[in-house]
């Protein structure tokens, strides 16, 4: 990856945005409590911490969303507070989301320039409109069309439009909210590459992301926050991962260890346990091809692969989500047709899909009834829960799986990634099936959810349920799972037992396409930093 | 929507055929279609080819066509408006009523208009501030329009202004001896506007940014309020318009003119290719989609036998056969 070489000294200068003793309290809940903050013209800044540590309630005061309850704003040493992102952006605050928030029917140029367009004679000067973005994307040394409609690019892209977009107002502080969770590994690159060149420019970037590895290699300084408080300021080059991670979590690492020996313990001895799911055979055109494959209670079968590789179509055969043309599929001993969820959720599958927002929460709905909906369904409409069995319920849910806020009140669609996770994980493990397919489970959420999600993954197979775990992340994979299924091109190339290490998976990967690099890369995770 | 793949956006109307874009290409389906049944009345019956069958088109649906017009704005924000056919109503009700009292034509002109843009950005404000789903507020305008009507009278009043008159009687020779009226010339330039507004002003670039993504648009801080509102402003207006066109057209103003109208409208726009999710879709295919309405019609009334209700059927399956296909091509794109 090409550098330009990191200031040897701190950003120095006055600081473009300076918060002090910011405090934002909501209903109930604290969000933040006297945050300083203080973001320097030309550096690259990450705002770390775990979800519901604050980082986007700080964010959101800044781009004037949130009111602060109390506290100053200042930017260029003048008091502001933004009536909203639109006057935040007019001042030069200019914020790209996770999500790309652009309108997929339009063109680039629009996309770009929509609301500031050139114009003549009252009318939008259209060659003029594309010229000028032609323009700005040059600058980040994108060459794409700006006539194109933007739907036709791929997310990335989308992205580094957004970004453009934010810079076309001559933004002096670009936030960054999770700009990568969707890239790869060269995508993010070229997202580096053009942060540096805006960092040069001058440009004050507050960047935030779960990937540590990402944060060392782009961030100048950073601020952690913890719990809605302050816990330090520091340089980059200054504060070693570990250290950073206990700063974020404030406990000892210890959890992803244990995970390690919870695995251990429930590897041992699961060879002679009954199966749970028996296929053989199974497969549908264009999708994955027939496999076998067997999942015994009390085992994490690990599967394995690149994206598209057809790890999630796999899993959604499994659970009828797709109907399979071939091959069948005993569970519990038993043939049965899993043309339909409903089939497989009758015979104890439950399945986590990788989209949480669009395939597995109900984001209007509060907790309580996201996690009743599943065990409603599975006891029919025809007997509804009482009351009481249904709070205490979900009262024993919220505190096993820590969910935060522990309100059973609260509307899901609010809560951080993780905690929307840990939802739906309690939704299905309400109904206690035999076979959980995890699609994902952490993807975008913070180290201390993931090792919790990640524990109870352990601790459940201990129990004697049989887990499929799918992630991108190798790691992860190979340290939860008791056997990996390796799969490629849409095909299962090798069943590896629990020794495999995340070298041998990525050399099955690898083995007949070199060329094809492995998402480790952007993946290349905060477990490392634990181990 | 449902995708699979949760971060790529679905693509609207994006197809493969080599030369078109996909965004005009249920334009030009209908604009073939179009070409389709002009060219089968033309063989099947004697007279069906001459420019004052087209011209006809034109002036028979010349209401329909502003009304189109202005439910494209509101459906291209992601929006609906049911109530522009009782607003017609309304509006010959009122036309009718005010001129037998006496007052000049231009004062009722103004007042007419005035009306039906103020129940729209009223209908406008309602559906944004409260954030209630445009089907039931306009639902609810439709309701009070109609009502209204009755208000002013429940019998059918003639218009005997001599303004209104003129106007339903004057027309334009246009070289090759075809007639066309003063509706048809008002009907053409709003659509020319509306293609102007929609295209080359950032109003109506913000238009289409609501309806592609609201809350996106909200986000690049985009004055989507104010644009919201006067799309439906923009759809009472315009059914102001029809209405006055429609009372010139029928010269007498009623409470049950126009029934189901806003139903042919929607029809049209959706023929016209613009999705019903917003964001994407022109004027001129809701003008053609009118158009071809129009030639139905017209080919029924040529063969003489059929009852006047085909038409209906005709339309159902058409809409039917569009919907399906903006489908069939949404999916193939995604």
């Amino acid at each position: 990856m090409t550098d330009t070489p990191r200031p040897t000294t701190a950003p120095t200068g006055d600081p473009v945005v300076a918060m002090r003793g910011i405090t934002m309290e909501f209903p109930g809940v604290t969000a933040l409590a006297d945050v300083d903050f203080r973001l320097l013209p030309g550096e690259v800044h990450a705002l770390m911490g775990e979800n519901g540590a604050g980082k986007s309630t700080l964010i959101k005061v800044l781009t004037g969303v949130y009111t602060a309850t109390s506290g100053t704003t200042e930017l260029r040493g003048e008091r502001v507070a933004f009536a909203g992102p639109a006057a935040a952006q007019e001042a030069g605050v200019s914020t790209v989301y996770q999500e790309v928030n652009l309108c997929p029917n339009l063109s680039v140029a629009e996309n770009i320039l929509l609301g500031r367009e050139p114009r003549r004679f009252g009318a939008i000067d259209l060659p003029g409109t594309r010229a000028r973005a032609a323009e700005l994307l040059g600058r980040m040394g994108l060459t794409i069309d700006p006539a194109s409609t933007l739907a036709e690019h791929p997310i990335a892209i989308q992205q580094l439009v957004a970004i453009a977009r934010a810079v076309a107002v001559d933004a002096q502080v670009l936030i960054l909210d999770e700009p990568t969770s969707s890239l790869d590994q060269d995508e993010v690159a070229e997202l580096f590459r053009i942060m540096r060149h805006l960092r040069d420019q001058g440009v004050a970037i507050l960047f935030v992301s779960h990937f540590l590895e990402q944060v060392y290699e782009i961030a100048d300084r950073m601020t952690v926050l913890r719990n809605g408080r302050l816990v330090g300021e520091h340089l980059t080059r200054d504060l070693s991962r570990l250290q950073l991670v206990s700063a974020m979590i404030g406990r000892e690492l210890g959890v992803l260890e244990e995970v390690e020996r919870l695995a251990e313990d429930a590897g041992s001895g699961t060879s002679g346990a009954p199966p749970v799911l028996e296929a053989s055979g199974l497969g549908r055109r264009g999708s994955i091809a027939p496999f076998d494959l067997t999942i015994r209670s009390g085992e994490v079968v690990g599967l394995a692969g690149l994206l598209g590789s057809g790890r999630t179509e796999l899993a959604r055969l499994l659970f009828g989500a797709d109907r399979a043309d071939s091959g069948s599929v005993r569970v519990g001993g038993k043939d049965v047709s899993l043309r339909t969820p409903r089939a497989a959720i009758a015979s104890g599958i439950a399945f986590c899909s990788e989209d949480r927002k669009g395939e597995g929460i109900l984001a209007d709905l509060s907790i309580r009834d996201n996690l009743v909906l599943a065990m409603q369904a599975a006891r029919g409409w025809a007997r509804p829960i009482p009351r009481r069995t249904k709070d205490e319920l979900v009262a024993r849910w919220i505190e096993t799986l820590d969910i935060r806020p522990a309100d059973p009140d609260a509307i899901v669609g609010r809560l951080s990634g993780g905690n929307q996770q840990k939802v739906l994980l309690a939704r299905w493990l309400v109904t206690n099936p035999r076979l959980l397919i995890l699609d994902e489970p952490t993807r975008g959420i913070d180290i201390g959810a993931k090792a919790q999600i990640q524990k109870l993954v352990a601790q459940l197979a201990a129990e004697g349920m049989a887990v499929v775990y799918i992630s991108a992340e190798l790691e992860e994979v190979a340290r939860l799972s008791h056997r990996v299924i390796v799969l490629k091109d849409r095909a299962k190339v090798a069943e590896l037992d629990a020794s495999a290490t995340v070298d041998d998976i990525m050399g099955l990967i690898a083995e007949t396409d070199a060329t094809a690099a492995p998402r480790v890369g952007t993946a290349a995770r905060t477990e490392q930093v634990a181990s | 929507m449902t995708t699979t793949t949760p971060a790529r956006h679905r693509v609207p109307g994006l197809s493969k055929v080599p030369g078109i874009p996909g965004r005009v290409l249920p334009v030009v389906a209908t604009f073939v279609l179009f070409v389709l049944l002009f060219g089968v009345g033309s063989v099947r019956y004697e007279g069906f080819t001459s420019g004052q069958v087209f011209a006809n088109l034109f002036i028979d649906n010349a209401f329909l066509i502003v009304l189109a017009v202005g439910m494209t704005f509101v459906i291209l924000t992601g929006g609906i408006d049911l109530s522009v056919g009782a607003v017609v109503a309304l509006s010959t009700m009122l036309a009718a009523a005010t001129l037998r009292a006496g007052i000049p034509a231009p004062l009722v002109i103004l007042l007419v208009l005035a009306v039906g843009t103020g129940l729209g950005v009223l209908m406008g404000l309602v559906i944004h501030h409260f954030e209630i789903q445009p089907f039931i507020v306009t639902l609810a305008g439709m309701f009070l329009a109609r009502g209204l009507c009755f208000v002013i009278g429940v019998e059918s009043i003639s218009i005997k202004d001599p303004f209104f008159r003129a106007l339903a009687t004057g027309t334009i020779e246009l070289p090759g001896g075809v007639v066309i009226t003063w509706s048809v010339v008002i009907a053409l330039v709003i659509v020319a506007a509306a293609v102007w507004v929609l295209h080359r002003t950032r109003f109506g670039r913000t238009v289409y940014a609501i309806g592609g993504s609201e809350s996106s648009a909200t986000l690049m801080g985009l004055p989507v309020a104010r644009v919201k509102v006067a799309a439906y402003a923009i759809s009472g207006l315009c059914a102001a318009v029809a209405g006055l066109l429609f009372s010139v057209y029928m010269l007498s103003g009623y409470g049950l003119h126009a029934v189901g109208m806003e139903l042919d409208a929607i029809a049209s726009v959706v023929i016209g290719g613009t999705l019903l999710s917003g964001g994407v879709g022109f004027v001129l295919g809701s003008l053609l989609g009118v158009l071809v309405l129009g030639v139905i019609q017209t080919l029924i009334s040529f063969q003489g036998t059929l009852s006047s209700w085909w038409t209906k059927i005709a339309i159902g399956t058409l809409l039917l056969l569009f919907i399906v296909m903006q489908r069939l091509f949404t999916r193939r794109a995604s």
